[in-house]
C-alpha cells in the first residue's frame, strides 16, 4: 500500500458528499470528484448513477482510465433526458468554480465585468439552474485568494443569499452542499448560510486556510481534521486510479 | 414531393445581414461547419448567433459578421476554451446573452410550439437575469385553485423567451432528397429543436440519399428528423470536421488542436485561415488532406 496522498484524503471527502445519497445521478467534475464518485458507488452509496460523459448511464463502476467502448451501458440519456433529470432534482453535481464566494456562489463564466471581460471563461453552462433544482457541491483544486472571494464576478452556480433574494421559486430546491479544496472541507450550515469550515487536510492548519481565502470563514474554532482514507478505501482508490490521475490534479 | 436537394451556396445565398441564425450540434459535436466556412466567405454581416457555441462561434465572431450571440458557454470539448471567442470578448468586440443551457433547450421550445416563453427555475438568483434583463419572470398563476401546490405558492419563475431564428442550420449523418433526415451518433442534441424555432430549415449531410431509403441506411428512429421540420438539404461530406459525426469521423483532435495554436497568435492566425479557410468547401477539404498527410 502506497502513502496516502492529499489527492486521496481530497478523493474521500468528495465521496463524502454523496453518501446515502440513494438512487441519484452523479455528476462530478475534475478527476478527483470522478474518482470519489466511484469509491462512494463501490462502498457506501452503491446504487449512484453514473454517465459516461455522452449519452449513456453505466452500468457498475469504471476506473478512471476506462476507454469508452469498456463500458457497459445500461440506459441511453442523450442531453434532452439529462435535463428531464436535473429539473426532477434527482441528481447531485459536483462542479468546479474559477471563483466561489463566501455564501456560495459560483462563477465559471468570466473575469471581470460581463460586458467586456478580463478573462473569458467557458460560460454559465448548466449552473444557474443546477443549483436551484438539485444539491450542488463545489470542487476547488486550488485553493487561493483568488478563488476564495468575497463576492463572485458573474453568478453562474446560485449561493445562499442570492437564492434567498430570489424567493421560494429558487429557495424550494436549492441544497447547496459542500465545498471541497485542496485544503479542506467546507459547508454552509451555519445561520445566515455563510461558508464554514469543516475540516482541515491533514498537515494543512487553520491559517493556512484563513490565508488563502478571501472573506472571513466559519467554524474556525470547531473545525476538525478530514478524515484519510482506511486500508479498503485506499485500495479502491488505486483499483479506480491505475494512472494516478487524480494525483495530476493534486500533486503529491 | 419536392426534391429539396441544394448546394451550400444557395443555402448561403438566402443569409441577410441582421439575421438571426441557429446553428444545431453542441460544443464541438456534429456542427454543420461547411456551412458555417461558406458563411465566413459571404458579405453578411450583423448576425446574431444563437448555438450551444463550439468553434463555430468562435470562427462566426473572428469574422466580424456577428453582433450578437446567444449561448450558455462556447468550449471546444477536449479543449475546454476557444481562443477567437475569448479574444472578441476579452476585446468588447460583441455582444452576449448568456442563458443556462436548459432555458435555453426552452426558448428553442417556445418557439418551436409557437408560445411566447416556457417557465423554469433556472436562472433565478443567477446573473442571467442580472446580464440579460430582456429575460422576464413571472408570477406562478397557481397560487390556489384545485391545482395550487402550496410550496410553489408565492413563487417567481423565469420566463424564458422563445428563441425565435430567421434560419437554422444542422449537420447530420444521412438526409434523404425530402429532407428527411438520419442522426447515426450518440446524441441528438436539439437539433429538432433549431429547425422547429426557424422559419428557414437548413440540413447538411455527409450522404444525401433517395427520398424514401433512409431506412436502408440504419434503424427508422435514428430518423429523427422528418420533411415537415426542414426546407432545404445539402451534401456536404467532411461537412462537420474538425468537429465529431460518429460514426462517419471522430473530431480531429490534432487539427482542432492546430486549429486553437494558430487562434492565439495573429501572424499563425493569418497564416492559418489563408490556407484553409480563404475558399470554399472543396478547397477547405483538400487543404485538410494536405495538411494530414505532412503530420
Amino acid at each position: 500500500m502506497s502513502e496516502i496522498t492529499r489527492a486521496d484524503v481530497c478523493t474521500l471527502a468528495c465521496a463524502e458528499a454523496w453518501r446515502d445519497a440513494g438512487e441519484i445521478m452523479v455528476s462530478p467534475f475534475g478527476s478527483v470528484p470522478a474518482l470519489g464518485a466511484r469509491l462512494a458507488k463501490s462502498t457506501f452509496s452503491p446504487d449512484l448513477v453514473l454517465t459516461d460523459g455522452e449519452a449513456a448511464l453505466v452500468h457498475g463502476v469504471s476506473t478512471l482510465a476506462a476507454k469508452p467502448t469498456e463500458l457497459t451501458r445500461e440506459a441511453y440519456v442523450p442531453y434532452k433526458a439529462i435535463f428531464a433529470v436535473v429539473w426532477s432534482g434527482r441528481r447531485h453535481i459536483m462542479m468546479m468554480a474559477s471563483q466561489v464566494d463566501r455564501f456560495g456562489n459560483q462563477n465559471i463564466s468570466a473575469i471581470g465585468p460581463h460586458d467586456h471581460p478580463k478573462a473569458q471563461l467557458v460560460g454559465v453552462r448548466g449552473a444557474p439552474g443546477n443549483s436551484v433544482n438539485h444539491p450542488t457541491s463545489y470542487w476547488v483544486p486550488n485553493h487561493s485568494t483568488t478563488t476564495f472571494v468575497e463576492s463572485v464576478d458573474v453568478v453562474c452556480g446560485v449561493g445562499n443569499d442570492r437564492a434567498a433574494q430570489a424567493g421560494p421559486g429558487a429557495t424550494r430546491f436549492h441544497d447547496l452542499r459542500r465545498v471541497v479544496s485542496n485544503l479542506g472541507v467546507f459547508d454552509f450550515a451555519t445561520l445566515d448560510g455563510s461558508m464554514r469550515v469543516v475540516s482541515a487536510h491533514p498537515g494543512v492548519g487553520i491559517d493556512e486556510i484563513i490565508a488563502a481565502t478571501g472573506f472571513s470563514l466559519g467554524g474556525l474554532d470547531e473545525a476538525g481534521v478530514t478524515p484519510e482514507p482506511d486500508d479498503a478505501q485506499m485500495a479502491l482508490i488505486e483499483q479506480l486510479d491505475p494512472r494516478g490521475a487524480r494525483l495530476k490534479e493534486i500533486p503529491a | 414531393m419536392a426534391n429539396k436537394q441544394t448546394t451550400l451556396a444557395a443555402m448561403t445565398a438566402e443569409m441577410q445581414s441582421g439575421m438571426t441564425i441557429g446553428i444545431g450540434g453542441w460544443g464541438s459535436r456534429r456542427k454543420p461547419m461547411a456551412l458555417v466556412r461558406a458563411i465566413l466567405n459571404s458579405d453578411v454581416e450583423d448576425l446574431t448567433v444563437v448555438a450551444y457555441g463550439g468553434p463555430d462561434v468562435g470562427l462566426l465572431v473572428k469574422s466580424g459578421k456577428v453582433k450578437k450571440v446567444i449561448c450558455g458557454f462556447v468550449t471546444l470539448d477536449s479543449i475546454p476554451l476557444d481562443p477567437l471567442w475569448r479574444a472578441a470578448r476579452q476585446a468588447g468586440a460583441v455582444e452576449l446573452m448568456e442563458v443556462d443551457e436548459g432555458l435555453f433547450y426552452l426558448g428553442l421550445q417556445a418557439a418551436a410550439w409557437r408560445v411566447p416563453f416556457l417557465v423554469a427555475r433556472a436562472g433565478l438568483g443567477s446573473a442571467v437575469l442580472d446580464n440579460a434583463p430582456e429575460i422576464r419572470t413571472i408570477e406562478n398563476p397557481y397560487g390556489d385553485g384545485p391545482f395550487a401546490d402550496p410550496a410553489d405558492g408565492g413563487a417567481t419563475l423565469v420566463a424564458m423567451p422563445a428563441l425565435r431564428l430567421d434560419i437554422a442550420a444542422v449537420h447530420v449523418n444521412i438526409a434523404d432528397t425530402a429532407g428527411n433526415a438520419m442522426v447515426l451518433g450518440p446524441d441528438p442534441f436539439f437539433d429538432e429543436l433549431f429547425l422547429g424555432a426557424a422559419q428557414r430549415r437548413f440540413v447538411t449531410a455527409e450522404k444525401v440519399v433517395e427520398a424514401g431509403t433512409l431506412s436502408d441506411h440504419g434503424p427508422l428512429e435514428r430518423v429523427i428528423i422528418h420533411r415537415l421540420m426542414t426546407d432545404a438539404v445539402a451534401e456536404t461530406p467532411g461537412g462537420a470536421h474538425f468537429t465529431t459525426n460518429l460514426p462517419d469521423y471522430g473530431r480531429d483532435e490534432a487539427f482542432q488542436k492546430a486549429y486553437v495554436t494558430a487562434a492565439k497568435e495573429p501572424e499563425a492566425w493569418a497564416a492559418f485561415s489563408q490556407r484553409f479557410l480563404a475558399g470554399d468547401e472543396d478547397s477547405y477539404q483538400q487543404a485538410v488532406q494536405a495538411w494530414r498527410a505532412e503530420q
